[in-house]
């Protein structure tokens, strides 16, 4: 049951300040919520209210459109797995079957020690990589039965920690800077441009840190690459 | 290169070591599209993204150059870039975005230049994580490069841009369904009229909304030249179209190709592409252009892959999503996943899909359970008509937006080209075919 | 459903005295002290949105099932449709909130370039040349279609369910719908019904997802505590936790549009069933603003009320206060018996033996002191017709002019009622409303809502010159708060030849510049034309008192600054019932009826009452109860007044009743000062008895009777007469109609509202009094619609609304000079010249005592579901000052001075300026009158930690 530390305030704050109205910010000030607390607490969103000007009803009835969002608590790890066409021909169902067995909980529910939270999820767009899962939003495709144990033993033993935040990390790069073209807009502009021109930097936001996030050591699968094997010979192929 | 030997456009630079670093970026040339727009007037970038008859990749094919002469005259004017890819079976917005964070920045500030927009917004879907990070570190790097915020690239020309996360909801795909959501509200897509964004968008100002991969073509397309983007494809579809291949075929992936010159079955058969059906089955049948779209069978493989064409065989290009199916497949269980889906994802406002969709998933679901009747075809058509009068595509409504009306053509396909297979359902009172199984590959992890 | 209107329907309010732009007008007059000039910022006010924009009454011809029609360019299809006589069924359509189109009911098919279409009428504008079938195979298909799937997930609980009998989805799915359902199914459940407040109960899986309630607490009511929660069919309407219901002033209004029984009134679950129901149009006599309403009972016992759809008024809402009232008519504690003090008991007795003893007593005190040994105090809770009898009988039977409707809480008579009234109309589409710190969301609800309106949707600009916030402040273009009792200094800084050069009365230079500002710009945008009155008000205030710890000096001196403006017109703040009524009645010292000066009117009324008139104004209430605390009142009649707990000083009122020798209370409940009476008579309440009301802007409406009154309570008109009779009068009539009839012979201000333009359809409004201009005030009503008025339409299969039958008579006709020749005039300018300022000493807090919706007064306490809202009195600081004074919100703090003391919770209030302290007025636990006195002076208390 919390609000935002003062140190989130301040970021929510900062959120605000990138729209043209406050409201705008709600949804990125939940995920806030959602990163602090791993789920949406009734203080959470009450606070989220007070920074947006909205009352706390209709901060939880745009909370609860978003799948997203959870107002009770989750596993530490939300495991969805898509079931959705491209996943179905690929036996999803027959994967979620034994995920429910493997963690021996029904889709929806959450392991008693509160580690693992089983959604039966819609199509994540990777569906080059069917059937594919999602552990807090990071990506795992061609998951058959041992590929999904074996997740699940590495989430468990912490080997993960790296590639996969606890429930509610969305984004872990920050944003750097405030608005710096606010009133600043010149159009109709035209002309030459200098190669590289030294330009008004906008100040960092304030007391940010520097996230030292490396965005290429996830163990994630990008969406599939095609025509990355044999390269293209020549034209079209007669069927 | 593409298969017909066309340049690569939006996937151009996939592949090599860590694209979405802006050093990688600008070793490729990055950054010099918009440089090249700054030196031209916006009216001379729009009139160039008119030759170059960009069609949008979000769905709907208008043009782009057509969507921003629409713009009503009055400010501030906003651009939103629509990353919410959740149509199923679509993942070429997620692979952009993740792969070549700095092309879609790029392609949005160029537009926002043509566009003479006051801040840009590029709406990404929440469940994107990865590409939410690469997406903010890209523009993070914009910034620090100077290609973003105030006097960019020393034009004078400024403007902001900021990363906005969705949460979970499809259906804020839909442009006024986005806008509301990035108003902070609920994501209702609003009534028409108005129309377009375009006229009133977003605070209720000129907003337009383009589509990821629309405005990833817009560096190239400054770079090379409209006429260079026009001399690819055929009439109204220009340029490369990267196509989501799907379900049965043993290659599935992102393909770009050229667009109107190379057919279904090229896509799916083709050994650079598709590969042909997993062990060497039939193909009984396919989804053209997203799960919305009416389905096609095997008699429909040479349509070519042009938006007007797929028009003509009573369907759409939608989103470019094909969604092969083999004869193991079950129609009832695919059409009752996809009809799931849409319940599952209807906002609500209207009563026909609200209802609708609950009602025609239970039948089918019935239906596959083995306890469905014969007169639940009928019923199942009529509830659909009275989602979609008619069941046509394009189609009529009864709702406020298309996913009403994307509904009907999962069953209404399914009835229509399999009416034997669903009456076998309900004569045997059980489901013919096995579950489908697990593939035999290695997971990633 | 019945009115026969030949031209389209109007449905926004003001339009039609809404004249085109303000731009191009010449002879525009604005007090050369005041002409425009750069004075402030706009940042430093708000900016005022842009001018709204109005229709230019431009006309399209569209064809509706073959039938060509012409009707507005801009009506959106389903008005235009039921205009010209074709109803569209519908359901999240309320033709007073904006359309949304979700339930797609109301799909009808339009010809278009590409073929016929669905297009959803209560969305759509009609075109000129648009084709629309309402009755084709396509629009057939789609509303049986739409019908079907609605019963997908409704329960079909019918037999139990409240709005079974009257259930638009029921009504709908008879006309339009299919005869069965293919839907076999399991629905979706929920827990059956759980309150969204104390008021309101919600039964989830009889929602139809309309959004109309949704949609007015946000819209309407500003009071977004419900929203939707989840999505598609697992949309629910939802508060956000239990402990924070949907504790809005309008909750009711919900239960009212809901199309289906999703939403159900606790005080009504399970009391009736529609078709039992029997049913009057009356107007609420809950506060002043006089919604109409239509009063349901079953079993001779108010169930309900339902606000009726008045254009010029309430536009279908009511607040909670008097959509529920009701429970106070049938409360068991009402007095149905006259009761007479013997060996110091109230005991019940013949009305034969309580009127001799009242008319005794009364003729005792005459006998003993003359006329000015009497006095009358109260009559807002009466009709029209029983403040005229009582006025008529205390001047012409008693011989007193000491009569007054007012308990010392509201605004001089003689400096209201010669002021220029505006509509509520003319209110909201004035450019410039200024208030005077009356909070209309407090004590006018619904006049509240159409300010809210006005302010959001039509550019009207809210200026408040105010001690602390009100309900308003959030929609105010200015919000001035000035120290408690100085509001007399900062109108004169705010209407001075200069701005000032620094804070007035605790009020920012700027501000008072900006406020400066605005009324220029409301002059430039409704400009005054010399020597003629202006077209529409350029300025209306709002004129009340906004504090009770305070005289009404300021409030005076802001009558004489701001009357002396131009294009400035009035409207009255005074919340009580029928007050308004009252003072035109005469009930009020130096008034005799028809807004007319005692000195003036004397030979007039003379002669038409045959008897001779008190010389001199009398006293008003304040001074009443002083010369009964001196024992100088031999005769005191209370009517339906409880100074003990109304009149602001506490103890001044105790001892006045005391020192009063003999005390008549007429009254339908036993209050404090009744208690105290010697003879108790009971008076029928609205509902009992007929009558007429008149709301604050002068508005004529009728009061319905639909039920018997207790034991043997009387309409206080009877009374009246009766006790005539004992002293030897005949008051003149013998029935309620004879008494209208000579009000409208005898009051000028009444000339020409006779009976039959009253009961006329172009009356059902109601008639602005003075009737001028053939009764500018008439307009069409707006049929009844099932859809928009549920609850209202089935019932009237019943009982049918006196209003429905009326014959179709000319609109009132202004009475001709012949007519008129020896009437008196009425009162033009406000009486008395502005009050010097009154000096403000003593202890360190200044207190100021507004008052709530929610408090004790004698209609909330005996309404069981009412009484519980009131908040316990409380003592509201600025959090800084608690935190200096180290207590937390709820502490006991002890509010004192030399009149008495309070021990009270604490609690914060940020908006409140440093050195005020803020004590509800009349709630529940803490009496704030007895720390003020009735001298005028501003109240100080001192605050301090209670040990
Ligand atoms: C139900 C629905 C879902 C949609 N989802 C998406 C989406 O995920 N991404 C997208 O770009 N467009 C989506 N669209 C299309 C958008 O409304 C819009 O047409 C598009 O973003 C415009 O961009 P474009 O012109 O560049 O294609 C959707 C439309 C509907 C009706
Ligand atoms: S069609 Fe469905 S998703 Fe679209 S607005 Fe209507 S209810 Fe919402
Ligand atoms: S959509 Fe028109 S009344 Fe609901």
């Amino acid at each position: 049951m919390a609000r935002l530390t003062p140190h989130n305030e301040q970021r929510a704050r900062d959120l605000i300040a990138l729209y043209p109205h406050p409201r705008s910010a709600l949804i990125p000030i939940l995920h806030l919520l959602q990163e602090q607390d791993g789920y949406l607490t009734d203080d959470g969103m009450q606070h989220a209210g007070e920074l947006v000007g909205l009352e706390a009803a209709e901060v939880q009835g745009t909370a609860s459109f978003y799948d997203m969002f959870h107002t009770e608590p989750v596993g530490k790890y939300l495991i969805a797995v898509c079931t959705n066409i491209a996943c179905l021909l690929q036996g999803a169902y027959e994967l979620l079957e034994h995920a429910e067995e493997r963690l021996g909980i029904a889709h929806g529910g959450t392991t008693p020690d509160g580690l693992f939270t089983l959604e039966d999820a819609e199509c994540l767009a990777l569906c080059g990589n069917a059937p594919c899962v999602t552990v807090n939003w990071r990506y795992f495709g061609d998951v058959d039965r041992e590929g999904f144990d074996d997740l699940v033993a590495r989430l468990a033993a912490g080997e993960l920690d790296g590639e996969v935040p606890p429930h509610g990390t969305l984004c872990r790069v920050r944003r750097s800077v405030g608005l710096a073209a606010a009133g600043a807009s010149v159009h109709g502009c035209g002309g030459p441009v200098p190669a590289l021109a030294e330009s008004s930097r906008p100040g960092a936001i304030a007391d940010e840190p520097t996230d030292g996030v490396d965005l290429e050591t996830f163990a994630t699968t990008p969406a599939v690459l095609a025509l990355d094997g044999p390269a293209p010979s020549d034209d079209r192929t007669e069927p | 290169m593409t298969v017909t030997g066309a340049p690569r456009i939006v996937t151009r630079r996939l592949g090599g070591p860590a694209p979405w670093t802006l050093a990688s970026y600008l070793d490729d040339g990055g950054y010099d599209g918009l440089r090249k727009a700054l030196s031209m007037t916006p009216e001379e970038v729009r009139e160039a993204v008119n030759v170059a008859n960009i069609l949008g990749r979000g769905g709907a094919g208008f043009e782009a150059g057509r969507k921003w002469g629409m713009l009503a005259k009055s400010e501030p004017v906003y651009l939103t870039i629509n990353g919410d890819e959740s149509e199923p079976a679509t993942f070429k917005d997620h692979m952009l975005i993740e792969t070549d964070p700095h092309m879609v920045v790029e392609g949005a500030l160029i537009c926002a230049y043509a566009v003479r927009a006051d801040q840009i917004f590029l709406y990404v879907r929440g469940e994107f994580a990865l590409g939410l990070e690469r997406l903010q570190a890209a523009v993070n790097e914009a910034y620090a490069y100077g290609a973003a915020g105030g006097d960019i690239l020393g034009s004078g020309w400024s403007v902001d841009i900021v990363v906005h996360p969705g949460a979970g909801a499809y259906i804020c795909g839909e442009e006024t369904a986005l806008l509301e959501s990035l108003e902070g509200k609920r994501g209702y897509p609003r009534i028409k009229p108005p129309f377009f964004p375009a006229a009133v968008g977003l605070y209720g100002a000129p907003t337009v909304v383009n589509n990821v991969e629309t405005v990833s073509n817009l560096p190239w397309v400054m770079r090379n030249g409209a006429d260079a983007f026009a001399a690819l494809g055929e009439g109204r579809s220009k340029g490369t179209k990267v196509m989501a291949l799907s379900g049965h075929v043993k290659r599935p992936g992102n393909y770009e190709l050229e667009f109107a010159k190379v057919t279904f079955r090229d896509l799916m058969f083709d050994a650079r592409l598709g590969g042909g059906i997993r062990e060497d089955r039939q193909l009984k049948a396919f989804i053209p252009g997203g799960v919305s779209s009416p389905w096609l069978g095997p008699q429909d493989l040479d349509v070519l892959l042009a938006n007007e064409k797929i028009a003509e065989v009573g369907t759409m290009a939608g989103s470019g999503a094909v969604t092969a199916m083999d004869e193991t497949t079950c129609i009832v269980r695919a059409a009752w996943r996809i009809v799931r889906f849409f319940h599952r994802e209807s906002c609500g406002q209207c009563t026909p899909c609200r209802e609708g969709s609950g009602w025609v998933e239970k039948i089918l679901q019935r239906i596959e359970n083995g306890q469905g009747r014969e007169a639940d075809l009928d019923l199942l058509m009529d509830v659909c008509d009275n989602i979609s009068p008619g069941i046509r595509w394009p189609p009529a409504q009864t709702t406020i937006c298309v996913l009403g009306p994307s509904i009907p053509p999962a069953p209404a396909s399914g009835i229509r080209m399999f009416p034997d297979e669903l009456l076998t359902h309900i004569r045997e009172g059980r489901c013919p075919f096995p579950p489908d199984r697990l593939p035999g590959r290695v997971a990633h992890v | 459903m019945s009115d026969p209107t030949p031209q389209p329907a109007t449905t926004t309010a003001g339009d039609a005295t809404a004249p085109g732009s303000a731009a191009g007008h010449t002879g525009r007059e604005v007090p050369v002290h005041l002409a425009p000039r750069p004075v402030i910022t706009e940042s430093a006010v708000g900016s005022p949105p842009p001018p709204v924009p109005r229709s230019p009454g431009e006309m399209v011809t569209v064809t509706i099932d073959g039938r060509q029609v012409v009707v507005p360019k801009g009506q959106l299809l389903i008005e235009a449709a039921e205009a010209a006589g074709t109803y569209i069924p519908r359901f999240c359509y309320h033709p007073r909130m904006k359309p949304v189109g979700m339930c797609r009911m109301c799909l009808v098919e339009v010809e278009g370039p590409r073929g016929s279409t669905l297009m959803p009428a209560c969305y759509n504008p009609v075109a000129d040349g648009m084709k629309v079938s309402t009755t084709s195979e396509m629009t057939k298909k789609a509303q049986d279609g739409v019908l079907e799937l609605l019963l997908v997930n409704h329960p079909l609980d019918c037999p139990v369910c409240d709005k079974g009998g009257e259930c638009p989805l029921q009504d709908q799915t008879l006309a339009y719908g299919p005869g069965e359902s293919r839907f076999v199914e399991e629905k979706r459940h929920w827990d059956k019904p759980i309150p969204i407040s104390e008021l309101v109960n919600l039964d989830r899986e009889r929602c139809i997802q309309c959004g109309r309630c949704v949609r007015f607490a946000d819209e309407v009511a500003g009071d977004p505590l419900i929203d939707f929660y989840e999505r598609g069919d697992r949309t629910e309407v939802a508060v956000f936790s239990a402990t924070h219901p949907f504790a809005s002033y309008f909750s009711g209004n919900v239960v009212q549009i809901c199309p289906v029984g999703a939403l159900t009134a606790t005080p009504y679950r399970f009391r009736a069933r529609p078709w039992d129901l029997d049913q009057v149009e009356s107007t609420c006599t809950s506060c002043s603003v006089g919604c109409r309403v239509a009063v349901q009972t079953s079993g001779d016992q108010l169930v309900r009320k339902i606000g009726v759809d008045c254009d010029p008024v309430n536009w279908a809402w009511l607040c909670d206060k008097g959509r529920f009232d009701y429970e106070a008519v049938n409360s068991p504690e009402r007095l149905g018996a006259p009761l007479v003090r013997k060996d110091a008991e109230l005991v019940e007795v013949s009305w034969a033996e309580a009127l001799d003893t009242a008319a005794g007593g009364l003729q005792r005190a005459v006998r003993a002191g003359g006329g000015a040994n009497v006095a009358v105090i109260g009559g807002a809770r009466l009709a029209n017709e029983d403040a005229y009898a009582w006025g008529k009988f205390a001047r012409a039977v008693l011989g007193t002019d000491n009569v007054d409707a007012q308990l010392g809480d509201g605004v001089p008579a003689d400096v209201l009622l010669g002021l220029p009234r505006a509509t509520i109309d003319e209110a909201a589409s004035a450019p410039l409303l200024l208030t005077l710190g009356t909070d209309p969301k407090e004590e006018l609800p619904v006049l509240y809502l159409r300010l809210r309106n006005a302010a959001r949707e039509r550019g009207l600009q809210i200026v408040e010159l105010t001690p602390t916030r009100t309900g308003l402040s959030r929609h105010a273009a200015v919000t001035a708060l000035h120290r408690p009792g100085e509001l007399a200094a900062l109108v004169q800084a705010v209407t001075a030849d200069h701005d000032p050069t620094g804070d007035v009365a605790g009020v920012a230079a700027g501000t008072i510049a900006g406020i400066r500002a605005h009324l220029v710009r409301a002059w430039q945008e409704a400009p005054v034309r010399r020597g003629r009155p202006a077209e529409r008000p350029s300025i209306v205030v709002l004129v009340g008192r906004a504090s009770l710890a305070e005289g009404d000096a300021g409030v005076r001196a802001a009558v004489a600054a701001f009357s002396g403006l131009p294009g400035v017109a009035w409207l009255s703040g005074l919340r009580r019932g029928n007050v308004h009524g009252a003072l035109d009645m005469g009930l009020a010292p130096g008034v005799l009826p028809g807004r007319v000066g005692l000195d003036q009117g004397r030979g007039w009324y003379e002669s038409q009452w045959g008897a001779e008139l008190p010389m001199g104004r009398g006293m008003g209430t304040a001074e009443i109860l002083a010369a009964a605390a001196r024992g100088r009142i031999g005769g005191l009649v209370l009517l339906g007044a409880d100074p003990e707990a109304d009149f602001p000083d506490a103890l001044h009122a105790v001892k006045g009743l005391a020192g009063a020798r003999f005390v008549v209370a007429v009254d339908s409940f036993l209050t404090d000062s009744a208690r105290k009476a010697d003879v108790v008579l009971p008076a029928a309440t609205y509902a009992e008895r007929r009558g007429t009301f008149t709301n604050l802007e002068g508005r004529v409406t009728h009061l319905g009777a639909i039920v018997t009154a207790p034991g043997v309570a009387w309409p206080d008109w009877m009374i009246a007469s009766e006790l005539a009779y004992r002293l030897g009068a005949d008051l003149g009539w013998s029935d309620l109609e004879g008494i209208w009839a000579e009000i409208t012979r005898v009051s000028p201000l009444h000339a020409g509202v006779d009976r039959v333009a009253l009961a006329g359809a172009a009356a059902r409004d109601g008639i602005v009094v003075p009737a001028g201009d053939g009764g500018a005030a008439i307009r069409p009503p707006r049929p009844l619609d099932p859809m928009a008025d549920p609850g209202i339409a089935s019932a009237e299969l019943h009982a049918v609304a006196p209003t429905a039958l009326a014959v179709d008579v000319p609109p009132v006709k202004q009475a001709s000079e012949e007519e008129r020749a020896p009437m008196p005039p009425m009162l033009t300018t406000p009486g008395g010249p502005a009050p010097p300022p009154v000096p403000v000493e003593g202890d360190a807090h200044r207190l100021v005592s507004r008052r709530s919706l929610w408090d004790a007064g004698t209609w909330v306490r005996h309404a069981h579901h009412l009484s519980p809202l009131a908040r316990a009195a409380s003592a509201a600081l600025h959090p800084d000052e608690l935190a200096d004074l180290g207590v937390a919100p709820g502490d006991a703090l002890l509010v004192s001075n030399d009149r008495g003391r309070l021990s009270l919770p604490a609690a914060a209030d940020p908006s409140l300026p440093r050195g005020v302290v803020a004590v509800a007025w009349n709630a529940p636990g803490g009496p704030a009158s007895s720390l003020v006195d009735a001298s005028g002076r501003v109240v100080t208390v001192r605050v301090e930690v209670a040990r």
